[in-house]
């Protein structure tokens, strides 16, 4: 029983932590959060299965397809619902934009797809157990993810570029950095790694339109348990979080395994506003 | 002697005025019940169950209005709240768990679980950031219905449960519509008495001006779970007659959709408004039933319509139908404050108790930006504190009003040390602040804007403004009167009916005066209250300065102007780097060599 749980948690968890990391990037170049990053992750699973099983292309073409039309998602995010609040972020009307970006895809989604779970190809067929896809691909992709971000923040212009932005926008600015490409870029990167997640993930979560909300909310979980914009306080909260929630489901059933979670979600946030790795705010007067 | 006259014909006109605006103001909920009322009469049972969902869907959202419209809080997932009711009306009224309720027995005890679990719901709103809460209330939202749809011994599973019924005469399809009408008639009635009262106007001011709440001592946690309380209880009512409605409830019934409504309902209707998300529900809920080839869109539709209001008319529908604040307003007015009518304001007799701050420390990081202050405000006095940019003269003015805790020092007034970091608690104590920055509510009226002032100085609770008691009426009377008293003190009072937006910025300080003299203090600390103003302003407000000081009340005033200073200040503190660089009265700081080297210029 340990053993599944260790298996199936960090399987699952490592799509939490990507869908989270998703949310860090975005967050990273705007201050904003977007619910479009649960939505990504179903999209990566989608578009998946669209393109390897339906239109049959071959695994490397089909992922790269997905990416980019992921990509496209998000630098569509950032026009139509980040780019014209960014004036006023202090009213928050970004998460209404971003909601209503994120309802209008998953809408299409339920449409045009399919409103049931449907298939998602087997890759790499390896074996049964443990060795299967469904449980060592997300863990893989997290690495691999985590690893290529690591060098782009730290060998790559484009990459220190992304950290002075972060960092302070304004002197970012005023060094001449493109603002606005460098957001458009995170968006579109942030929009691929969520889409991956979800294609590294499809054979756990299968392509279900459903999938949207509940990876916008346990994506979220790791991001505030691990402090806004902190990549390794995601993925260390990502893979918690889904021991903690296989733990449960093995424990305590199903229901109690999401009400486990939630109250988890709602006490440490009481009790670390900030999160557990996070800084403290700034002052307000 | 032209005033006398006039002032006697006031009372007269003002009725009559105050007649005719609410009567501009319920005229249009008139209507909208009246024409819900004669539905079934013209039209089939179909349209008849459309308007009773209408009338659910609005006895749910009008108490989340006071939620997401008035404390801008964005609750996303409250369809989980009438999820709870419905499956609490259905399984109590059926007796699968415990022996049957009566039916309106089992309505109570969903309105009290939608209460709890409300402000269980709510709880991150009180600590966290916008976005973490619309995340939570999301998350509330999809284990709810995970849980209708696993805990089959009691909700049925996917199965279902049959949902309550009515007794006659509610039991047929009209006489279900008459009875969810008249709830959501009274919930209009509630949420409006709600709105109207200072817990509304302390909602909004949480909203759009949460630090200048603080400052004039209210509790934004209370106010918040009162209204958690009021707006679960509302849901879950409404949930108990959509299990009815429905006969037969599922989880599928409550899906995220419906969640989307009610939250879009009101951002279409209009931020503080109750008219404007009534009639965004009744179009959202009549919107599918036109297009009925979209039906399956609708979602789409409504998220669209979300994103196209906040993009392109954040105002919504209520702003669409302001036209009274539409009208030009004179471009060439000017501030006049009558000091005089003074008195009769701050009635308060004066104190003889001093704030005096003693050794106060305070540095951001390493940076010491007040470094071992001692100050003194005595009642009767103004005291001027001046100093370069990035002296500590506002910092200090934060730490007095409870904003900054100082890492060591105190703040005591007479006996008594003042708390510190707490700057909910100083309004009780009679110290009143205005900000660098005027902090007032855009979308309120300047009245409404001086009333958020005196929001602690009411008696009635929460429950009587909702059912409108006596005491809710007196306090709005009393808080009105007093409110024109203020304006007419600091020269706004032609003003009083004009959004504070569309303002210009010396009036918006004055306003802030106003809203401060509310507390009838005891104690005022002015921010840089003439930055900005015109030289006849800053001379009239030096008078009004003058008069407030003259009724006992001691004043702290940060200012850059130096003849303003000079001109009305018994003492002065000059700051420099966090200290103190000389302190005395205007003749001695003026002789005193270092600052008029440094500061003054000379």
């Amino acid at each position: 029983m340990l053993a599944s749980i260790l298996a199936s948690g960090l399987a699952v968890g490592a799509v939490y932590a990507l869908i989270g990391v998703t949310y860090n990037t975005m967050f990273s170049t705007s201050r904003v959060m977007s619910f479009t990053a649960g939505q990504l992750g179903m999209l990566g699973g989608v578009f998946g299965s669209l393109f390897v099983l339906r239109l049959g292309l071959p695994v490397i073409p089909g992922l790269i397809a997905t990416l980019l039309c992921c990509a496209v998602v998000g630098v569509i995010t950032e026009i139509l619902a980040v780019r014209p609040v960014l004036k006023s972020l202090d009213q928050h009307l970004y998460v209404l934009s971003t909601l209503a970006l994120a309802l209008m895809v998953q809408q299409i989604t339920a449409i045009e797809w399919s409103t049931e779970p449907q298939p998602f190809p087997k890759i790499f067929d390896i074996g049964p157990g443990f060795l299967d896809q469904k449980f060592w691909l997300p863990i893989a992709a997290c690495a691999v993810t985590i690893v290529g971000l690591e060098f782009l923040y730290r060998r790559t212009l484009v990459g220190h570029a992304f950290v002075a932005i972060a960092e302070d926008n304004f002197a970012a600015r005023a060094l001449g950095l493109p603002e606005r490409n460098l957001r458009m870029a995170s968006y579109a990167l942030a929009a691929a790694i969520g889409g991956f997640a979800g294609f590294a993930g499809g054979q756990l979560l299968l392509a279900f339109v459903a999938n949207g909300p509940l990876l916008n909310f346990y994506g979220f979980v790791p991001v505030a348990l691990g402090g806004l914009g902190n990549n390794r306080g995601a993925v260390v909260g990502g893979l918690a979080l889904g021991l903690f929630q296989q733990a449960a489901n093995f424990l305590v059933g199903g229901i109690f395994s999401s009400v486990a979670v939630f109250v988890m979600f709602i006490v440490v946030l009481l009790a670390a506003p900030q999160g557990l790795f996070g800084s403290s705010s700034a002052r307000r007067v | 002697m032209k005033a006398d006259t006039s002032a006697a014909a006031i009372p007269d006109r003002k009725t009559e005025r105050h007649w005719r605006d609410s009567a501009i103001h319920v005229l249009p909920f008139l209507a909208i019940f009246g024409f819900a009322a004669i539905v079934p009469m013209v039209t089939n049972d179909y349209w008849a169950l459309i308007a009773t969902r209408a009338a659910i869907y609005w006895m749910l959202v009008s108490g989340l209005n006071l939620v997401v419209g008035f404390a801008g809080q964005l609750a996303i997932g409250y369809v989980a709240l009438l999820t709870l009711g419905a499956y609490t009306t259905s399984v109590l009224v059926s007796g699968n768990v415990l022996p049957p309720f009566p039916l309106f027995a089992a309505f109570g005890v969903a309105a009290l679980f939608g209460a709890i679990f409300g402000v269980i719901v709510g709880l991150p709103a009180l600590r966290l950031r916008t976005f973490y809460f619309a995340m939570s209330t999301l998350g509330f939202a999809t284990i709810v219905t995970q849980i209708a749809l696993a805990w089959q011994s009691v909700t049925g599973g996917g199965i279902g449960i049959a949902g309550p019924e009515f007794p006659p005469p509610f039991n047929t399809t009209t006489g279900l519509f008459y009875f969810c009408l008249g709830c959501a008639v009274l919930g209009t009635w509630m949420t409006a008495n709600v709105a109207h009262s200072r817990f509304g106007r302390a909602l909004i001011a949480i909203r759009d001006a949460e630090v200048a709440t603080e400052s004039l001592g209210i509790s934004k946690p209370k106010m918040l779970v009162s209204i958690f309380l009021l707006a679960g209880a509302f849901a879950a009512f409404a949930g108990g007659l959509f299990a009815t409605l429905q006969t037969y409830i599922t989880p599928d019934a409550f899906s995220f959709d419906l969640s989307v409504l009610f939250f879009i309902a009101i951002l279409i209707g209009g931020r503080g408004s109750i008219l404007g998300p009534l009639l965004g529900t009744i179009i959202l809920t009549l919107l599918p039933e036109f297009a009925a080839p979209l039906a399956a869109w609708s979602t789409f539709l409504y998220a669209v319509l979300l994103l196209a209001v906040v993009l392109v008319a954040p105002g919504g529908i209520a702003a669409l139908l302001d036209f009274k604040n539409r009208r030009p307003l004179q471009s060439n007015r000017a501030i006049i404050p009558r000091p005089a009518v003074l008195p009769e304001l701050l009635s308060r007799e004066s104190a003889h108790t001093t704030i005096a701050l003693r050794d106060i420390s305070l540095s951001f990081g390493a940076v010491r930006a007040i470094d071992g202050l001692n100050l003194d405000i005595v009642p009767a006095r103004i005291h001027g504190l001046i100093g370069p940019n990035g002296s500590g003269k506002t910092t200090t003015l934060n730490v007095i009003s409870g904003y900054y805790a100082p890492q060591s020092g105190t703040v005591s007034l007479g006996d008594t040390e003042l708390p510190r970091g707490r700057p909910e608690t100083r309004a009780e104590h009679g110290i009143a602040r205005t900000f660098q920055t005027p902090r007032t509510v855009g979308e309120a009226s300047v009245l409404q804007n001086v009333m958020i002032g005196g929001t602690i100085a009411g008696q009635g609770t929460l429950v009587e403004s909702l059912l409108s008691l006596p005491r809710h009426r007196a306090d709005e009377r009393m808080l009105e009167e007093t409110a024109r008293l203020a304006l007419r003190v600091v020269g706004l009072e032609s003003l009083a009916s004009v959004r504070a937006d569309r303002l210009q910025h010396s009036e918006l300080r004055f306003l802030e005066i106003a809203r401060a003299l509310m507390l009838r203090p005891r104690f005022l600390m002015l921010d840089e209250p003439a930055a900005g103003l015109s030289v006849d302003e800053i001379a009239r407000l030096g008078g009004l300065i003058k008069e407030i000081k003259g009724q006992g009340v001691g004043v702290l005033l940060v200012e850059h102007h130096a003849d303003l200073i000079f001109d009305i200040c018994d003492q002065i503190t000059v700051l420099n780097l966090g200290r103190v660089l000389a302190a005395g009265t205007p003749s001695e700081i003026r002789q005193h060599k270092e600052v008029v080297s440094a500061y003054l210029g000379g």
